[in-house]
């Protein structure tokens, strides 16, 4: 973990308290798209710190549980309570980094200043925010010229230029290089030291084992398995969570 | 009546001289055909990108509405602005029948519709792939539509053309409100339209020839501005 009191641009972003967002209570949660049930009665508590690992199956509804609790989505039936509000007064917030990151057809600059003139904030932070992503020396190239793990990191310094309580990571580093995914993973945790919480779905179980405080485990729907990562990794209670981390297929 | 041949040779005459009469024609047809593509773009954008993010009741009702009035008949539309800007027409009074203005509302009703449809289809396209990250960000309507304008400038530019290429190339309407006034309302169609009927094929050949290099001229800027863009991923 980096140091917080080392980064330059600490003034810009959150200090290391925890969001009243939290706890997090989400209760029978149901998703259907006509006779598909993708969420079937998911209930789950996140406490006020650290960073949630989510992981599970292709199909097991990870990102589409990251979209109902940013309130990108509603549910077909359940409830989600962030502190007492519901997910779409609490978006504002929260931010969410894509697997494929939706960049703007403008430069790496003008991408972190569209985010901050959106909040009202001055255009000036932009530089900031690339220099914590190791972006400086592409701010004023086109955005979408960028490598995928250059894009990611720009896809999260513009998350972090939102100043959100809530992170929402869905699978950052797919298909990125050891070398991205690294990166990626520093400015996650570093962001986390800082008071942000980390909701971070993946497949990859190295990664979750880097960087879970704790880890939510789904499958067919449900939240089949939900505990600390010293008690998942070593000793994982479903049959399913045993069988993803033995590296057998889980359908 | 002239020869082909004598004609064009007539005609390369024409615009290598640089006839005042000829130049005059063709600076109106421009004023006119920039003015009305500019005031359409002010209205047919915002409409366009309004439609593209929004979901409403009836909105399918409105694509096909605005899809139809793409091919709204130029002679139709010149009738109605006359019947309009007539003396005993309700905006008689504004004294703007037979001017360039009159020309320029027409075109603006005749291609607004055309950017409107156009702008609606790539707009839609670009917001399907921004929807989630902009609703993310809770960006506002406007802000939504000032983020996608801008990122879909390069692709605008054609629907722009396509609009310009519109009134660039109509009769039918300027003739009506315009009445092809000598040194007033006399653009490169209309002229084209009398000479030939006139029997003065160079003057008509001339003002064709200038009108495919405008249009010539035109697009290839426009694919050089757009092929600048695309080597920088920003279309």
């Amino acid at each position: 973990m980096s140091d917080a009191a080392a980064m330059p641009f600490a003034q810009s972003v959150r200090s290391a308290v925890p969001s009243v967002l939290m706890p997090l209570r989400v209760r029978d949660l149901v998703l259907r798209f006509g006779e598909i049930t993708v969420l079937d009665h998911l209930s789950l508590d996140l406490g006020p710190r650290g960073c949630t690992m989510i992981m599970g199956p292709n199909g097991a509804g990870k990102s589409l549980l990251l979209k109902l609790l940013h309130g990108l989505m509603q549910p077909t039936a359940g409830q989600i309570d962030w502190g007492g509000q519901g997910p779409t007064d609490v978006t504002a917030r929260q931010a969410l980094v894509f697997q494929k990151p939706v960049l703007l057809r403008r430069s790496v600059r003008a991408n972190i200043e569209f985010v901050l003139k959106a909040r009202c904030k001055r255009p000036g932070e932009s530089a900031e925010f690339l220099e914590h992503v190791g972006l400086s020396h592409k701010a004023d190239q086109p955005a979408r010229l960028l490598s995928g793990g250059e894009a990611q990191r720009l896809s999260l310094a513009r998350a972090l230029a939102t100043d959100p309580e809530v992170l929402f990571l869905d699978e950052p580093t797919a298909s990125l290089d050891p070398a991205s995914v690294l990166a990626i993973e520093r400015i996650v945790s570093d962001a986390r030291n800082r008071g942000v919480r980390i909701i971070f779905v993946t497949h990859d179980v190295g990664q979750a084992r880097r960087m879970a405080d704790d880890v939510v485990f789904m499958h067919r729907g449900k939240a089949a398995e939900h505990s600390r990562a010293d008690d998942f990794f070593p000793d994982p209670q479903s049959s399913a969570a045993r069988d993803f981390l033995n590296g057998r297929i889980v359908v | 009546m002239q020869s082909i041949g004598d004609a064009l040779g007539l005609a390369v005459a024409l615009v290598l001289s640089g006839d005042p009469d000829l130049l005059e024609i063709v600076l109106l047809s421009l004023r006119v055909s920039l003015s009305a593509t500019v005031i359409a773009c002010l209205i047919g954008l915002p409409v366009g990108a309004l439609v593209a993010i929004g979901r409403f009741r009836g909105r399918n009702a409105l694509l096909v509405f605005m899809n139809a009035l793409m091919g709204l008949p130029p002679v139709v539309v010149g009738l109605l602005v006359y019947l309009h800007l007539s003396r005993s027409g309700p905006l008689g009074f504004l004294g703007l029948l037979y001017t360039p203005t009159a020309m320029i509302i027409a075109q603006v009703i005749l291609i607004a519709p055309i950017i409107a449809a156009l702008s609606r289809q790539v707009l839609e396209d670009l917001h399907t792939e921004y929807a989630d990250q902009f609703r993310s960000l809770c960006l506002s309507r406007v802000q939504t539509v000032q983020a996608l304008l801008w990122d879909a400038r390069y692709s605008l530019l054609t629907v722009g053309l396509a609009g310009f290429g519109r009134a660039v190339a109509e009769v039918g309407a300027v003739i009506i409100v315009g009445g092809n006034i000598d040194h007033l309302t006399r653009v490169m169609t209309t002229a084209i339209a009398l000479e030939t009927s006139k029997g003065e094929l160079a003057l008509a050949l001339a003002l064709g020839m200038i009108l495919l290099i405008i249009a010539l001229g035109v697009n290839a800027a426009v694919q050089s501005v757009r092929m600048t863009a695309a080597r920088q991923a920003y279309v």
